[in-house]
């Protein structure tokens, strides 16, 4: 199980060197360039001051160099730095990543804790009126853009019915909290300062609900239909056979079952979440990876977005590492 | 007879489907006393599971059940509360299921599914239950329990998990055992180890069973009484012995007369009526059975027969012998012709074929594991031969069958068909060389491309080979292959899934013929058929070789077919053939133990089985020596040893140390 | 009973109908939207900037007086016009991609599904945001960037439904009879992995539109003043008090991906009747 894991690894850090390595070769030969993005017109007419600039960001080097130079930083620890913030790009990531992690986990936890009993009781109440809520919120999660969906929460919500505060993650004169994890809720939660916990917690939830909603579907989709397939398993009516109640058999014979291939899912909704926010942080002004990636590539700063694509490639295949372990953990047919 | 356990009174279920409502179980009656083992037997869609399952009241919309009364030592099922029925199921009636890979959860750890109930109805509490299932397993033969209780159900094989199946039946000591095709997905000399516990959980707990398998001879071994099912209805019930042998109703004579027996003559052709059930939906007014009975009355298309008592203790639901009339016995076939003995050269010759296939690999590092699916296999079949070959899942038998057809190239070893070597052939050679080397497959339901029609099917390989010009040129000799395996040539406009499952393997019949070969493979072409058609299909089989003097080689789990069939028989286990004589000669004078007790495990009423213990070691390593030597009961030190291949009689050779030393039983 | 038996049929099949007459309805309008919209969609009427819905402009007007009905009309050709570029090049290159592979075996398959598997393993929105930021703003480079990162999943699927097929006993039956290898792969393993395919595709284009409206949202998707659905929600995005001018592209953007996704389920069901009557 151990060396199965530590060559999972090896094999998730290769697969994000080839991914970043893409990413690299894309930067070098596609027609945008990011001097004219960043020097503007006018600037980017002088020869001069293009030249002094590319001498500058390196990308006056042959690409070999400069591939090397990526890659001995990043054995140090070192991303590059960013062409648009001018920090480094690591710097920026550890900055933004806790307000989109914190963001993900929250949307997941909801999107689990409604989604899978939503999906199992319109299995076992199949053609219910919880049947056909089930299959609304799934329908409408999986179809409904979350940019516009966070248009009108935004609109109902704060606009006309000021019940919600607004965009960002905190009220614009309020203190961020002391601690630094830059995990809102656990710094405030641990400083004991309640009012801005309130206030971290209040700017989450119509974010939460706009970025679960997709999720929400495909989890209660997923869960009613697994569900389904299990109740007319064989070992389901073995169960009724023997005489069990209808409230095990569901949860422990059926679910059991049916929680596999949520899992997967599940994980890979997950790795989404966090890469994924792109357009919800944008509209709920939330300083997270997703603007920092779209600021990125608007700038074509492709130091930046390849900083980006390493660490979410790497989260990407360590949260399937973590799916395919669960799995084992449900399914022992897969053990090894 | 004391009060029944079971008092089944007009039974009816009815499924609700979208073309209409088809009375799957209609008015089944029939009682089982304490004790007593009563077999229903039937075909496929005789609504025998359906009862089964109706007893229970375990069916799901749209089934429903909307007649009748079940009753269990006098209280009725049907009218049971949920709470009571819930009470009642597991404890006073237990049920075991055909498919023991899909009826064990996967993700619960076998422990817990035998002893759940147990716990669950008030019993035991946990610590006495797990006592109580470690020995319930033991007492079931799985072997060793305390690590098996401990063990999830894909750790084990077939006949492993049905007795667990049987165990989980068993765990609250149920007066009435309902078991639906326990042995159908098992082999034989499995089937007869979870047999012979059945029986001995009558015999010592007293436990009424009520056995439900299409198959007689399963039913024969164990069951007092037999039902027999047809349509949703009851045809014919009475003792075991009597039925068998003085079928009263002419269903229950075509079943008992259709399967080949091990007992009875070689024939020719197997006595089978033909037809198929009628349609659910569509039933006839008068006797369901009547357009397929040969000694219909014209009372019988317009009355419907009742299920009257046609002798003491016989029920039967027919006109031709409601006054207590017999049927006419089985009319003696003729014998087979003895096969001419040929000094012509061999069709097919096949030398130390060698097939093993890698399995991927399970990690990274890890070694490759092996399947020695075939392991120096020698064979040859003469032309106008039929050589069968027989041996249970897992022998090799089918791999050998698409290593002679070229389908899988062999490892090592040679094929000559009609002298060219087509071991290491290769495309077009190969292709042009295909006509005369045809295959007719298993399951009737995968073989044809469902996208095609049947005519489209049947002209492909008769215009890929030039033998017609055109389609229309083709669309004649179409019609004529159509009529040639007894099918509408008006059919070769239809689709493949408008045919029922004999047709179909008639039309996989006519596209092996398309191309008028001199050597059939036929890789198990009735296994997944139901008796009668089974009879059917290997009539036009022993039809088509006298008039096309085919050479078959002929695969099949099943002894009494492949005895039915073949000249000469070779018998595989773990990829070898270990003995290979006349068929006459084989099934006269078995000599390798394990041909011995493959023989005597086929269940045949009233046949003394020798039951082997053990299953079948893996594929995936070797045996050193004798690769029966694990399992076999007259095993000596010398069987470590490779065995030698001696002929003991002409053409009867075998592969083993001590030939003949286990004697059947028969 | 007849009654029960069509209302089991609407049941089954209703909601696929109504998806393909959302859908059929929308592709209408994509293609007479010069006939069917009331303004020129890039007209400005400044005077008359941001006015609610009337009986004149029936959706309002934009911010610079543009009628929200004629924009979404033609709206629906961009977004229409992208859903079915990208899935349906994105598929017929990855179902090559996926039959080729399962069909050459050893180390061809190996070659080509590692490939796939390292396109699979960019985070899609990223990839596609990078590309698109890349080769420029524009509806032809979106399609591409889209494409990029859209084709896996076909040839992933593709493979998986061809090496059930190459095992079935008709294929090996083909093989039998001496159909030679390209026969064996048009005419008998092609025609059977479709019915997946096509299902994966009608709700691939529900996904598509979304995706396409979303990078075009973000500022990428098509130049302005072009009419696209996810452009028309920037712009609106601020205008909380004049709702209709971001609310009104959403409808219609839901309204596609919810008719894709019943067309998709209706023909799942009846390509594989038993997983319908689950």
């Amino acid at each position: 199980m151990l060396r199965y894991v530590a060559i999972r690894l090896v094999s998730a850090v290769v697969m994000a060197l080839l991914a970043s390595g893409v990413i690299f070769l894309i930067s070098n030969f596609v027609p945008g360039d990011p001097v004219l993005a960043q020097l503007g017109d006018i600037l980017a007419s002088d020869p001069a001051v293009v030249a002094q600039w590319r001498a500058k960001w390196g990308l006056d080097l042959p690409l070999w160099d400069r591939y090397w130079i990526f890659l001995n930083g990043l054995l140090h620890g070192d991303l590059g730095i960013s062409i648009a913030t001018r920090r480094p790009v690591l710097e920026d990531i550890v900055q933004y990543a806790p307000a989109t992690i914190e963001l993900a986990t929250v949307s997941f936890l909801l999107a689990l804790v409604i989604g899978i009993p939503l999906g199992v009781a319109a299995a076992v109440w199949r053609d219910s009126a919880v049947d056909a809520v089930a299959r609304a919120v799934s329908l409408l999660g999986v179809s409904a853009p979350t940019f516009w969906l966070a248009f009108i929460v935004l609109a109902i919500f704060y606009g006309w019915l000021g019940w919600a505060p607004g965009p960002g993650r905190l009220d614009p004169i309020a203190f961020p909290p002391e601690g630094g994890t830059g995990f809102f809720l656990w710094d405030t939660a641990m400083a004991g300062d309640w009012e801005t916990f309130q206030d971290a917690a209040a700017h989450l939830v119509l974010p939460a609900i706009v970025l679960a909603a997709a999720t929400l579907g495909l989890i209660t989709r997923t869960t009613r239909a697994a569900m389904l397939e299990c109740l007319h398993q064989d070992y389901v009516r073995v169960a009724r056979a023997k005489g069990m109640k209808e409230r095990v058999v569901v949860l422990h014979h059926a679910l059991r079952n049916a929680l596999v291939p949520v899992v997967t899912l599940g994980g890979l909704a997950y790795a989404n979440l966090l890469t994924g926010a792109v357009m919800t942080e944008t509209i709920f002004a939330w300083p997270g990876l997703g603007r920092y990636t779209f600021r990125s590539a608007a700038a074509l700063d492709f130091p930046a977005i390849m900083g980006i694509t390493l660490v979410v490639s790497a989260t990407y295949l360590l949260v399937n590492l973590l799916v395919d372990l669960s799995y084992a953990m449900l399914d022992p047919r897969v053990r090894r | 007879m004391s009060a029944p356990v079971l008092d089944v009174r007009g039974l009816v279920t009815v499924f609700h489907t979208d073309a209409g409502p088809v009375r799957a179980v209609d008015g089944v009656s029939f009682a089982v006393g304490k004790g007593e083992t009563l077999g229903i037997v039937g075909e496929s869609g005789s609504g025998k599971s359906v009862t089964a399952q109706s007893l229970m009241r375990l069916l799901d919309p749209p089934a429903r059940i909307e007649g009748g009364e079940v009753l269990f030592e006098g209280r009725d099922v049907l009218t049971m509360s949920r709470r009571q029925l819930t009470a009642w199921r597991g404890a006073g009636a237990a049920m075991v299921f055909q498919d023991s890979l899909t009826g064990l959860n996967p993700v619960i750890r076998i422990l817990r599914q035998v002893t759940e109930h147990v716990v669950a109805h008030g019993r035991m509490d946990r610590r006495a239950a797990r006592r109580h299932g470690i020995d319930l397993l033991r007492r079931m033969g799985v072997a060793s329990p305390e690590r098996a209780a401990a063990s999830y159900p894909h750790q084990f094989s077939g006949g492993m998990r049905q007795r667990v199946m049987i165990g989980i039946g068993m765990a609250n000591d149920p007066k009435l055992l309902i078991a639906d095709e326990p042995t159908t997905a098992l082999d034989v000399t499995i089937q007869a180890q979870i047999l012979d516990l059945l029986g001995n959980l009558n015999e010592k707990f007293g436990t009424a069973i009520v056995l439900i398998s299409h198959d007689l001879g399963v039913i024969g071994t164990i069951c007092q009484r037999i039902v027999v099912m047809y349509a949703g209805e009851v045809v014919e019930e009475g003792p075991t012995a009597a039925v068998l042998e003085d079928p009263r109703h002419p269903y229950a004579w075509a079943l008992a007369n259709a399967v080949p027996r091990l007992d009875s003559p070689v024939a020719e052709r197997l006595p089978g009526i033909e037809g198929a059930p009628p349609d659910p939906l569509a039933m006839p007014a008068g006797c369901r059975f009547m357009p397929r009975c040969p000694w219909r009355l014209s009372r019988c298309g317009a009355e419907r027969p009742p299920l009257v008592e046609v002798a003491p203790g016989r029920l039967a639901r027919c006109w031709v012998t409601a006054d207590g009339r017999r049927l006419p016995p089985r009319t003696e076939p003729l014998h087979a012709k003895p096969p001419q003995p040929s000094t012509r050269e061999p069709l097919l010759v096949a030398r130390d074929l060698v097939k093993h296939f890698p399995l991927p690999k399970k990690t990274f590092f890890g070694t490759r594991e092996v399947v020695h699916a075939v392991n120096g296999v020698s064979l040859h079949v003469m032309p106008g031969e039929r050589l069968g070959i027989v041996g249970e899942s897992g022998c090799g038998k089918s791999t050998l069958a698409r290593l002679v057809t070229r389908l899988h190239r062999p490892d090592a070893g040679d094929i000559r068909f009609d002298g060219q070597d087509i071991a290491t052939l290769n495309g077009e050679a190969l292709r042009r060389l295909r006509p005369r080397l045809q295959m007719v497959f298993q399951d009737p339901y995968a073989s044809l491309n469902p996208r095609m029609r049947v005519g489209d099917i049947l002209a492909e390989p008769l215009l890929v080979h030039g033998r017609a010009a055109s389609p229309a040129e083709a669309a004649g000799r179409i019609a004529s292959l159509l009529e040639l395996v007894g099918l509408n040539p008006a059919w070769a406009a239809r689709f493949p899934h408008e045919f029922s499952g004999g047709q179909r393997q008639r039309i996989s019949i006519a596209r092996a013929l398309a191309l008028e070969p001199s050597l059939i493979v036929a890789d198990e072409p009735v296994s997944a058929l139901d008796v009668n058609v089974q009879a059917q299909v290997l009539n036009l089989m022993l039809d088509l070789r006298e008039r096309m003097g085919l050479a078959y080689l002929f695969i099949a789990h099943d002894l009494a077919v492949v005895r039915a069939f073949c000249d000469r028989v070779a018998v595989m286990y773990l990829g070898r053939i270990v003995e290979e004589a006349p068929a006459r000669e084989l099934f006269a004078h078995p000599a390798h133990p394990y041909t011995v007790s493959l023989l005597s495990a086929v269940p045949e009423p009233g046949r003394q089985r020798i039951v082997l213990g053990g299953e079948p070691p893996s594929t995936l390593r070797l045996p050193q020596g004798c690769a029966f030597r694990a399992r076999c009961p007259v095993a000596q030190r010398v069987c470590a040893e490779p065995p030698p291949l001696t002929e003991i009689a002409p053409g009867h050779r075998v592969l083993c140390h001590a030939p003949g030393s286990l004697k059947g039983a028969a | 009973m007849p009654a029960s038996r069509l209302r089991r049929r609407l049941r089954r099949y209703g909601l696929a109908w109504a998806g393909g007459a959302i859908v059929a309805g929308w592709i209408l309008v994509a293609i007479f939207a010069p006939w069917i919209a009331p303004f020129p969609p890039e007209a400005q009427d400044i005077a008359n900037r941001l006015a609610a819905p009337s009986a004149q402009h029936w959706l309002g007007t934009d911010i610079l007086g543009r009628d929200v009905l004629s924009r979404l009309i033609y709206g629906s050709r961009v977004s229409l016009l992208a859903g079915f570029s990208v899935v349906l090049i994105g598929a017929a290159f990855g179902t090559a991609v996926g039959i080729i592979a399962a069909w050459l075996r050893g180390w061809g398959e190996e070659a080509l599904m590692r490939f796939t598997d390292l396109v699979l393993c960019f985070p899609p929105i990223i990839l596609a945001l990078a590309l698109a930021a890349a080769l420029g703003i524009g509806t032809t480079n979106t399609i591409i960037a889209m494409l990029v990162v859209w084709w896996p999943k076909f040839a992933r699927l593709a493979r998986s439904l061809a090496i059930v097929q190459r095992s079935q006993e008709y294929v090996e039956a083909a093989t039998v009879v001496g159909l030679p290898q390209r026969r064996i792969l048009t005419r008998h393993v092609l025609p059977n992995t479709f019915g997946p395919i096509a299902v994966l595709c009608t709700l691939d284009l529900g996904i598509a539109i979304l995706t396409f409206a979303g990078l075009s949202f973000l500022g990428l998707g098509v130049v302005p003043p072009t009419p696209e659905w996810g452009s028309m929600i920037a712009e609106g995005r601020e205008l909380v008090e004049q709702w209709w001018v971001a609310t009104f592209p959403g409808i219609a953007i839901l309204s596609v991906v919810v008719g894709f996704n019943f067309l998709g389920d209706g023909l799942r069901d009846w390509l594989d009747p038993k997983a319908a009557s689950r």
